[in-house]
């Protein structure tokens, strides 16, 4: 079984990262864009039978800092 | 005073801050590898130093806060021990949850690596007794993830209670409020940015860096 956790910084945190892919985008031509969030993306192969509340233990105690980052869960069933 | 260096894979200041503790207490601390689930009987002092543990995988100070040395670390620094965490080493006691805020990436994106000046706010702590309050001073600096935030909550508390013990004159790597190295609650744990480990001796150009060792050794000894 497969899970992906995606990691985003919180609302109001600053993402000089996202600045900056945001102005690379505009130096290159692209006008339209108007923010740009960078985040993570954690793919995970899992033990069948691994509960929601492990996969969301593992983002609490290492994935995500829950100081500055959300993260979100998704379940690849037949995966 | 009995110290001990916490080394974990890819640290790369902590020859430096041994040397100075060495320097400074005349005794060589221990070097204790990360996967030391003990600490040597007796530590008085410990250093979390500088360097890119683990390659700042995931997150820089992810992982080597969550190695196993880290546990008696926490139990020692819940005892009172002192605990000072420098550069990378402020990465892995925020990510531990021994400090409040995380480090983020430098809000101009470039690693940041020169002298800065900055302002002793509290001298009153265990690692600041050997500086005037509001004295000027000069550490180095050399890291790309320093920007320190934490909600506007957590920095109104530790400005409140004296715990913002270093900051910036300038403007730095974005940080909230200038700072540059905060203590917890309890006084005993301090982590910066900057490296007073590499201003010791004359010929380091400056010996600023010093006075935090000195101050420590007095008070602890």
């Amino acid at each position: 079984m497969k899970a992906r956790v995606f990691i985003t910084l919180k609302t109001g945190v600053l993402d000089p990262q996202g600045k900056a892919i945001h102005h690379a985008l505009e130096g290159l031509g692209f006008s339209g864009v108007n923010d740009v969030r960078a985040g993570k993306l954690i793919e995970l192969d899992l033990a069948d039978g691994t509960s929601d509340s492990d996969i969301e233990n593992m983002c609490r105690k290492l994935l995500a800092n829950t100081v500055i980052e959300n993260f979100r869960i998704e379940r690849l069933e037949n995966a | 005073m009995k110290s001990a260096v916490i080394v974990f894979p890819g640290s790369n200041c902590d020859r430096d801050l041994a040397v100075a503790l060495e320097q400074v207490t005349g005794r060589k601390p221990a070097m204790v590898w990360h996967r030391e689930a003990e600490l040597p009987e007796g530590t008085e002092f410990i250093g979390i130093p500088g360097g890119f543990s683990y390659g700042d995988y995931l997150r820089s100070g992810a992982m080597a806060a969550r190695s196993p040395v880290m546990r008696a670390v926490k139990d020692a620094a819940d005892r009172g021990v002192p605990v000072i965490g420098i550069c990378n080493g402020f990465q892995v006691l925020t990510e531990a949850g021994l400090l409040p805020g995380a480090l983020m990436r430098n809000a101009g994106l470039s690693f940041v690596c020169r002298n800065v000046p900055l302002r002793v706010e509290n001298s009153q702590s265990l690692f600041t007794s050997g500086y005037d309050s509001g004295e000027e001073i000069v550490f180095p600096v050399a890291h790309h993830d320093g920007n320190y935030q934490a909600d506007e909550a957590v920095l109104d508390r530790l400005e409140g209670e004296g715990r913002v013990a270093f900051r910036y004159l300038d403007q730095c790597n974005g940080s909230a409020r200038n700072i540059a190295g905060i203590l917890n609650d309890a006084g005993n744990v301090l982590g910066l940015m900057p490296h007073p480990e590499r201003v010791i001796e004359p010929a380091h150009g400056r010996t600023d860096g010093r006075r935090l060792f000195e101050g420590l050794l007095e008070t602890v000894a």
